[in-house]
């Protein structure tokens, strides 16, 4: 019986280890229990959404301040977009919006321009200045295009 | 203690037990015996309640043991023993917690009451001093008695003895023979031991069942037995090679065999003679 | 060829039956987790015997894993220039793939042959009788125990395995290869969502669930001589790997 005490132990340890790693996986990788029912919500229309999925990063000065939570079609021509901003990060009135991307080919988010006003943006407000994304393709078409006519 | 009532037993299409009928009384020892194949494990796996008849019924005391649920089956078992063929010692314990084993599982025993019963079974068995052993370090012999022990813990009404002497050098099986034989007189429980060993069985018995083939063909006391007419108990108690019951196990002709005729035409059971 | 279809006819039949067979005895075993008497002690011996006993061959495997997936992924990703990359791809092919996979393999080598061969020498030395006779239901002592055992460990273990091929990839990527650790952190923490290590949890129950049922089964069915056991043994083995291949793919079609 002195031995089962032992097992018992090694076994709780174990037990233990396991349940820390599967905590330690959920909450650094998985992130349980950060952002996500906190904060407030912002509404932003495009005329293009230029890739921004569902859970893409909104950025203010390189900052991670939210997430987008939904990207669905307005009217059936515009790109209808939620925004998830941090309680503690306020946005003016007059900010614009632009979709960007990290590095060449690396993932679509959302930049938030600061604007000059004394007034905040409350939960359920829309952005007035929106600023589709540079197409690469389009730059390109251009660039050949002018190159044609000279 | 133990009747039985029209048993039978069949896997698939053979009958390893037809219509047996015998009574165990309680506090003697019964003995059944018989060949290899002649049933006799198989009737005490049913009187242990380990398989089910195909049909009959086994009665334990008033309870049939076909008809009882699997909770009360547990409880009644708990007033027996068993002491199997090759032991069946649980090898991940020691001595001391095989035979401490029932009585951990089923009682509340204090610690020290455990201890006592446990050293004082050894000592009924001879193997005081052996408890921090594991049942691989035994010989065949100690671990037989271990399992004994074991068997005994509960101090149960009955024990079944499964072939106790097998395997066994001569003086082995004289110390196993002789506990089963004080062990019944002692504590006035019912033994019913299972063996192909006539001398020994002969001689710890108060009754003994001769079976053939699944069938009883001999019961009495062992005088009785011994001074039987029946050639084929004479030719089993005399242990001839051949008599009644044949050498050969072999239902077709040797010749046709021998001659490829049965490759086509064989049917099982028919014997062609030489024409 | 009419007997060869014949056979093939025999043996899915055989198949199938045996596939009936193995589903009862896995419920009528689990039934037996609500039945009285609770096997409380007997469930740690065995998560002792089944989960610390596979702890060392887990923590290796995993360790290298992690480390040959950074190695091998660097060398693909720099070639593209992404190798900022690097950290959510290992993280991504440990927690969602390999993980679940390699320790569920290794745990059936360890654990799992251990199982059946143990249950199948119990049978032939009689000490499945010998429980019984001692009124101990040997199904909920023995077979039900093994099979919750192999469910709680294998999740434990596979998220061990997680974690040390996590730091091991890190230590690679990082240190020996040069990737910002910066880089490398965030972009794994940005990548890995929660489902991700949901599916490679979800994975490794089912895994521990299927090894457990089938060594135990395998065992209780085997032959009840020493060379049926050793068959059944090698069989096991086998059919475990096999299984937990094709459980994978089924479970991954789901969660992707």
């Amino acid at each position: 019986m002195q031995n089962y005490k032992k097992i018992e132990m090694i076994v709780g340890v174990f037990v233990l280890v396991g349940i820390i790693s599967i905590s330690w996986l959920a909450i650094e990788l998985g992130g349980v229990g950060g952002v996500g029912t906190k904060g407030y919500k912002l509404i932003a229309v495009f005329d293009d959404a230029g890739g921004v999925r569902e859970g893409s990063d909104v950025l203010l000065a390189g900052v991670t301040i939210g997430k987008v939570v939904s990207v669905t079609l307005k009217d059936n021509e515009e790109a209808l977009m939620v925004l998830n901003i941090n309680d503690d990060v306020q946005i003016t009135t007059d900010s614009s919006l632009s979709v960007r991307t990290k590095g060449l080919i690396g993932e679509k988010f959302v930049r938030v321009n600061q604007g000059a006003e004394e007034e905040y943006l409350e939960d359920g407000d829309e952005f007035d200045d929106t600023e589709s994304p540079i197409n690469l393709e389009d730059m390109i078409g251009k660039y050949i295009f002018s190159g044609d006519a000279k | 203690m133990i009747k039985t009532h029209a048993l039978t037993k069949k896997f698939g299409e053979m009958k390893a037990l037809d219509d047996i009928n015998l009574h165990v009384r309680s506090g003697e020892v019964t003995v059944i015996m018989g060949g290899s194949g002649s049933g006799k494990t198989t009737l005490l796996r049913l009187l242990a309640g380990l398989e089910t008849p195909s049909s009959g019924s086994i009665f334990f005391a008033d309870e049939d043991l076909a008809k009882v649920s699997r909770k009360r089956l547990y409880e009644l078992r708990l007033k027996v023993g068993m002491l199997f063929q090759y032991s069946a010692l649980l090898n991940s314990l020691t001595v001391y917690e095989n035979v401490a084993f029932p009585l951990n599982e089923h009682t509340d025993l204090d610690k020290d009451v455990i201890h006592t019963i446990v050293t004082m079974k050894l000592e009924q068995v001879g193997l005081r001093g052996f408890e921090q052993m594991m049942p691989s370090q035994l010989s065949g012999g100690m671990a037989k008695r271990v399992a004994f022990a074991r068997a005994l813990a509960m101090d149960p009404q009955v024990v079944y003895f499964d072939e106790p002497t097998s395997g066994l050098d001569p003086i082995s099986a004289g110390v196993i023979s002789s506990l089963i034989h004080e062990t019944t007189v002692k504590t006035r429980m019912t033994s019913v031991v299972v063996t192909h060993d006539v001398k020994a069985g002969l001689d710890i018995a108060d009754h003994v069942i001769l079976l053939w083939q699944g069938k009883v063909i001999a019961e009495g006391k062992p005088g009785t037995i011994k001074n039987s007419d029946d050639p084929r108990v004479q030719q089993f108690i005399e242990g001839r090679p051949n008599g009644p019951i044949p050498f050969s196990r072999s239902t077709t002709a040797y010749v046709d065999d021998l001659t490829h005729v049965n490759d086509l035409t064989h049917k099982p059971g028919c014997v062609r003679l030489e024409e | 060829m009419i007997t060869a279809i014949g056979q093939l006819g025999r043996t899915v039949i055989t198949g199938i039956e045996k596939l009936g067979d193995a589903t009862l005895f896995a419920l009528d075993t689990l039934r037996l987790l609500f039945a009285p008497p609770w096997q409380g002690k007997h469930f740690v011996m065995q998560i002792y015997a089944v989960g610390v006993g596979s702890l060392i061959i887990i923590i290796i495997t995993g360790a290298f894993t992690g480390m040959v997936l950074s190695l091998q992924g660097y060398h693909m990703l720099v070639k593209v220039g992404t190798e900022a990359l690097l950290g959510p791809a290992v993280a991504l092919s440990l927690i969602r793939e390999l993980g679940p996979v390699l320790a569920a393999l290794m745990f059936v080598g360890r654990a799992g042959s251990s199982i059946t061969a143990e249950i199948g020498i119990m049978r032939v030395t009689e000490q499945m009788d010998a429980l019984e006779m001692m009124a101990v239901n040997s199904q909920a002592r023995v077979m039900l125990t093994r099979v919750i055992a192999c469910a709680v460990s294998l999740p434990l273990l596979v998220a061990i395995f997680d974690v040390v091929g996590l730091f091991a990839g890190y230590v690679i990527g990082v240190d020996m290869l040069g990737v910002n650790s910066g880089v490398y952190i965030g972009e794994t923490v940005d990548k890995i969502t929660l489902s991700d290590i949901e599916a490679g949890l979800v994975k490794s129950l089912y895994f521990g669930l299927l090894v457990g049922v089938i060594t135990t089964y395998m065992g209780q069915r085997a032959t009840a001589t020493t060379e049926g056991v050793a068959k059944a043994t090698t069989q096991a083995v086998m059919l475990c790997s096999v299984m937990v291949l094709i459980l994978d793919y089924i479970i991954t079609s789901f969660y992707l």
